[in-house]
């Protein structure tokens, strides 16, 4: 199996006109994403890369069986993209939207939370089952079908992490980009436990960064419920405190959140972590022979 | 975005916050017109800097004089207002150069019964706003958080419904606010918690928050930051950013849409991606050698801001090396190469370069590199990457 998608998802693009929009419209379906469709308000009746367009997520769901959706929407309109994509009972959403206002998310977050709908996202490369479907910015080439479940808050650093790990010969189950917004739909640990159900998943490889807590609690959840083997990157260890490296989640306040805490946290729930970013694969085969 | 006390004093004063009577002086002269003006007995004279701790923070030209003080006529508001003006103050939050203050901030006095601590942040983990107050107000509220956490209570609110009455009515308990003082809290907190809202902060922080000898709760100090994100909802706000307080290669990388931050180290980055950019700089430091900055040139990096990013990086004359580190997604490798092609002949880059590059176009960067002749040390992995720029910086 594989966790949230595969070769059976049949997905659309919010915002499907824009040129964002097109271009990984057209690269997720040369993948072997089954696209079906996108929706642009306005537009509806149009054609953007061979496929249909809709005017409401409603109306794309009914033409096309859609269940799951790739937002690549604008920042001052992409929450309320995301809402019309829950209203419409999609499954699985990935808002890839950078610079979505942060207070717009507390009420998204809610309404996701309180859905059958699952949120990855905003600010994230979204997400890979490799060989079946490709939702999301990602080169998909790097990816190898295979055992490792990747977990990350970051986009070119999951690509690094996936890299190694197709090198080694691992492969991959599914890799999800959380995203690097203080607010994000999904959490590592909501992860975990869909990969600890995965059969095809065999080891877990969560890649973290400066900033929050979400780490810390990821690995209390790894303690007492995950058996299989994990290994762990936090980046950000050179960071100073009360400076924003880039994404708006990664910023060292009031002391907390530093990388040296996160480390300690995910040691001493008994995760391998990779004491360098070239070290990810490694960490995770380290993981997989400590298990045996 | 951060913006000045006295700024954030404006505002507060706008949305109906208590604020004292205060005005802000680029000049001596203008300082003591200020203290006539507020017709008092007493006026407090404050630096005005985005950095936090000015009360504890000295002078560098002139030592004795602190951050902020108590004046008692135009005469002593003007000499303060001297010796702040134009110089450098150190606080815990600047950094041992200090910040140059450029304005100060005359604000009348009040009879203090009570001084505490209030603050408006996002909590994360739970995806709300949350209000905190503490009685312990006017020192670190970290402090306080690390050493007594007991003493700091707080209340998550929806930005959609605002803080309630009952939530003012817990905290006023636990802080023993009482009588007319309660009745002054609960205005100040619901408006205080909707201004975060309605001019979408990341950040309001008071303290301290006083409460006067006749039941008054107003704000002493005003420091607000604001969501980035958001701005294009506040083109007024936007016109608060205060440039000088500013690192100027940042505001540059910032013009440009680019990513970057100032680091003390020789070795500069440039590579696509935050989680990859602030791993470089890990690496760098995991094999020994210590980078200049932080720079993400972005998922979709054109020609032109790669080349504006290695005129910032270069700008720095520390750095001694540059590491080029690219895993290609959206950002072909190709586009990469022809921008280090170009900023090297517009530029001219004279110090080791070692370039990494990985994804999409890959092998097409690699050739137009090659052929390029210019003189670069390339890497096949990270490892090998930070060791070839860690070597260079050291040799050059």
């Amino acid at each position: 199996m594989s966790i949230l998608v595969n070769k059976e998802t049949r997905v659309i693009c919010q915002g499907i006109t824009g040129s964002a929009g097109l271009f990984h419209t057209t690269g997720c379906a040369q993948y072997g994403t089954k696209m079906v469709g996108g929706v642009t308000p306005g537009k509806g009746g149009q054609s953007a890369a061979g496929l249909p367009v809709f005017d409401t997520v409603e109306e794309a769901v009914k033409e096309t069986g859609a269940n799951a959706t790739m937002i690549f929407v604008p920042p001052p309109f992409a929450a309320d993209a995301i809402l019309e994509a829950v209203d419409a009972g999609i499954k699985v959403i990935a808002a890839i939207t950078e610079g979505v206002p942060v207070l717009d998310m507390v009420e998204v977050y809610r309404r996701v939370r309180a859905s059958n709908s699952v949120l990855i996202g905003p600010n994230c490369p979204g997400l890979i089952t490799p060989g079946e479907c490709k939702i999301g910015i990602m080169p998909g080439y790097i990816h190898k079908p295979g055992k490792i479940g990747i977990i990350s808050r970051s986009g070119t650093l999951t690509y690094e992490a996936v890299w190694q790990t197709s090198n080694l010969g691992l492969g991959q189950s599914t890799c999800v980009g959380l995203g690097g917004d203080p607010i994000v739909g999904t959490s590592y640990i909501d992860l975990f436990k869909l990969y600890q159900a995965d059969d095809q998943t065999e080891a877990i490889l969560m890649i973290g960064e400066i900033g929050g807590n979400a780490e810390e609690a990821a690995a209390e959840f790894v303690k007492a419920h995950v058996t299989k083997p994990v290994a762990a990157f936090i980046a950000g260890a050179t960071a100073p405190p009360g400076k924003r490296m880039g994404h708006a989640g990664a910023i060292i306040s009031g002391g907390k959140g530093t990388a040296k805490e996160k480390q300690a946290a995910l040691e001493a729930a008994g995760i391998v972590v990779a004491p360098s970013p070239a070290d990810m694969g490694k960490a995770i085969q380290k993981a997989i022979a400590n298990a045996a | 975005m951060k913006i000045h006390e006295y700024q954030g004093k404006e505002l507060f004063r706008k949305a109906g916050v208590p604020v004292l009577a205060g005005q802000v002086a680029r000049t001596p002269e203008e300082a003591a017109a200020a203290y006539t003006k507020l017709g008092g007995k007493i006026a407090v004279v404050k630096a005005q800097i985005h950095a936090g701790g000015r009360g504890k923070g000295t002078i560098v030209e002139v030592p004795t004089q602190r951050g902020v003080q108590l004046v008692k006529s135009a005469e002593e508001a003007a000499t303060v207002a001297k010796n702040l003006l134009g110089n450098h103050l150190v606080t815990i939050q600047t950094g041992p150069t200090g910040a140059k203050v450029n304005q100060v901030f005359v604000e009348a006095g009040c009879d203090i019964d009570r001084e505490l601590y209030l603050g408006i942040v996002l909590d994360r983990a739970v995806a709300m706003p949350v209000l905190m107050v503490s009685s312990e107000g006017g020192v670190e509220i970290e402090k306080v958080a690390e050493e007594t956490p007991d003493k700091i209570f707080r209340e998550h609110f929806h930005p959609a419904v605002g803080l309630q009455s009952y939530q003012v009515r817990k905290l006023c308990k636990k802080l023993n606010i009482t009588g007319p003082a309660a009745r002054s809290a609960e205005v100040f907190m619901k408006k205080i918690c909707r201004l975060y809202v309605d001019l979408d902060c990341s950040m309001a922080e008071i303290n301290p928050l006083v409460i006067t000898k006749t039941g008054e709760v107003i704000a002493l100090d005003a420091k607000i930051t604001f969501d980035d994100n958001a701005m294009f909802r506040h083109p007024d706000l936007k016109e608060l950013r205060d440039i000088a307080e500013e690192e100027p290669a940042e505001v540059r990388a910032a013009n440009t849409g680019l990513s970057y931050v100032k680091l003390e180290g020789n070795i500069g980055c440039l590579v696509n991606g935050a989680g990859l950019a602030m791993s470089t700089m890990d690496i760098i430091k995991y094999h020994g050698g210590q980078p200049a900055n932080f720079l993400d040139v972005g998922g979709g990096a054109t020609k032109d801001q790669v080349v504006e990013a290695f005129g910032i990086i270069l700008s720095d004359p520390n750095v001694k090396a540059v590491l080029v580190n690219i895993f290609g997604g959206i950002a072909r490798c190709t586009t990469i190469a022809n921008a280090v092609i170009e900023a090297s002949k517009q530029i001219g880059i004279t110090i080791p370069l070692v370039v990494r590059l990985e994804g999409t176009e890959v092998e097409e960067g690699k050739r137009l590199l090659r052929e390029s002749g210019l003189a670069m040390i390339t890497a096949d992995n990270l490892t090998d990457a930070a060791e070839k720029v860690v070597k260079a910086a050291a040799g050059a």
